[in-house]
């Protein structure tokens, strides 16, 4: 974890970490009676890739959900860019969530009625960018991630590939400062899953952003800086101490 | 990883770095280890370890007992093991044996050090996770180390793989799967060790 970039001295960062873009400080999360986080902690520095792997029902996607400000956690402090973002109001959360992230889920994120254009240059038009300028980054991401000639395409009429690479332009067309994926290729065969990580990968790292990505696939995991396994609702940290027969 | 400018090209490193992976034999539990931790449960004979060991880790392949007594003898040699009494009669079989406080601590720094990630090492995996768990250690934590190295290996030849052309790509998924089947075979014993706990404990 070198070359941390500290984003500037004078925002209110976390008192002993700074230099982390997302963090998790013992985040506690339940669902009724079912404690989904039990004080997760995780930080991810400027431009990392991690992933995010377990078990299922370990925790995972709650952990993501929280960190995208899409859950508010029970305790727990999130952070991003020195933002307390479990402080924010629900305005603001939104805010945040439609300038400086990006998501690309399992399945079932496009209007399926929608053009694949439509669909991309969506978040630009609500964040308020002009139609003429949503619409020319829309067609210029769809052509950098080889989709070129789907503009028009009704989205219900995509293959699993091309959805989830429409989802990920979409994720990209805003300049996130970090992509969150939970289970991006978990409908897709190896090798389109494959194509989708190799994308999510190289857009990602040409872009500066950073990647929190959710996968129980040791495949996909593979692709990332690091990997952190949550368990029964906690992050554990292992250390690698020495490699013997 | 690090490529040196003016050396060969990136397909004969990854092809290299991947085969080397693979040319390796297939691995055998590390039988002076395994004796000991079979020690460490407690004293015991050749003849008995022997045993233990062929039911545990040696069904496909028995210890021959000129193995047992040699690996005994070099293991007191070094003050691992200590004989625990003579007891009356001929034979090599009269020493009972127990294990040393220097063979403790050799056994529970081999259980924690992950092994190398190559492919078909399940024979060492496995004798490491059934032994943690006869002696009560936390099988659950060397599993997490394990699969800690193992995925570092994975996003090497991740890594490799998509600087590589096509038919370095072969070679590398071919490890990939394999280390994907070793972790995948880790995660379901993760989830077993209770049970198994209880399987090999007496
Ligand atoms: N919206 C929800 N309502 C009730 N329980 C939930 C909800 N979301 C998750 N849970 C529960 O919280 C735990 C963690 O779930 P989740 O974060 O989805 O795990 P993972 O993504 O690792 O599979 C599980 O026991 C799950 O059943
Ligand atoms: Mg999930």
């Amino acid at each position: 974890m070198s070359a941390v970039h500290v984003p500037s001295l004078t925002l209110p960062g976390p008192p002993d970490g700074p230099g982390y873009l997302v963090e998790a400080r013992d985040v506690v999360k339940s669902f009724g009676e079912t404690p989904a986080l039990r004080g997760a902690n995780l930080s991810v520095a400027r431009g990392e890739i991690v992933a995010v792997m377990g078990p299922s029902g370990s925790g995972k996607s709650t952990l993501l959900h929280c960190l995208a400000g899409i859950f508010k956690p029970d305790s727990g402090e999130v952070w991003c860019d020195g933002q307390r973002v479990d402080r924010l109001d629900e305005t603001k959360r939104t805010k945040l969530r439609r300038q400086c992230f990006g998501f690309v889920f399992q399945f079932g994120q496009l209007v399926p009625e929608l053009s694949t254009a439509d669909n991309v240059a969506l978040p630009l038009l609500l964040n308020r960018v002009g139609r003429k300028q949503a619409y020319e980054r829309a067609v210029y991401w769809l052509a950098r991630l080889g989709l070129e000639g789907l503009e028009g395409r009704r989205s219900g009429e995509l293959s699993g590939g091309q959805a989830q690479r429409v989802a990920l332009a979409r994720a990209l067309v805003t300049k996130p400062t970090v992509i969150f994926a939970d289970e991006p290729t978990g409908s897709l065969d190896s090798l389109t899953g494959e194509m989708v990580m190799d994308q999510m990968v190289d857009s990602a790292r040409a872009e500066g952003a950073t990647l929190v990505l959710v996968t129980h696939d040791a495949r996909v995991a593979a692709f990332a800086d690091r990997e952190v396994v949550v368990r029964d609702g906690l992050v554990l940290d292992h250390q690698i101490v020495g490699v013997a027969g | 990883m690090s490529q040196t400018s003016g050396g060969p090209t990136r397909a004969p490193v990854l092809t290299q770095s991947i085969h080397s992976v693979y040319t390796r034999t297939m691995s055998v539990p590390n039988v002076p280890n395994t004796l000991l931790g079979l020690l460490e449960r407690e004293p015991s004979h050749g003849y008995e370890l022997k045993r233990e060991y062929d039911n545990y880790f040696g069904r496909a392949k028995p210890l021959p007992f000129g193995q047992v007594y040699a690996t005994l003898s070099r293991l007191e040699r070094d003050n691992k093991v200590s004989p625990a009494g003579l007891e009356p009669g001929d034979g090599p079989d009269r020493k009972r044996y127990t294990i040393t406080d220097a063979g403790r601590e050799e056994v529970e720094q081999w259980l924690a050090a992950p092994v190398d990630p190559e492919p078909y090492l399940q024979t060492v995996l496995f004798a490491k996770v059934v032994l943690a768990l006869m002696l009560g250690r936390e099988a659950g934590r060397y599993l997490e180390t394990q699969r800690a190295v193992h995925l570092q290996q994975m996003r090497e030849v991740t890594d490799l793989k998509r600087k590589g052309n096509l038919v370095d790509s072969l070679l590398a998924d071919h490890a990939l799967f394999h280390l994907e089947a070793d972790l995948r075979w880790m995660d379901l014993t993760e989830a077993r060790l209770s049970a198994l706990a209880k399987v090999v404990s007496r």
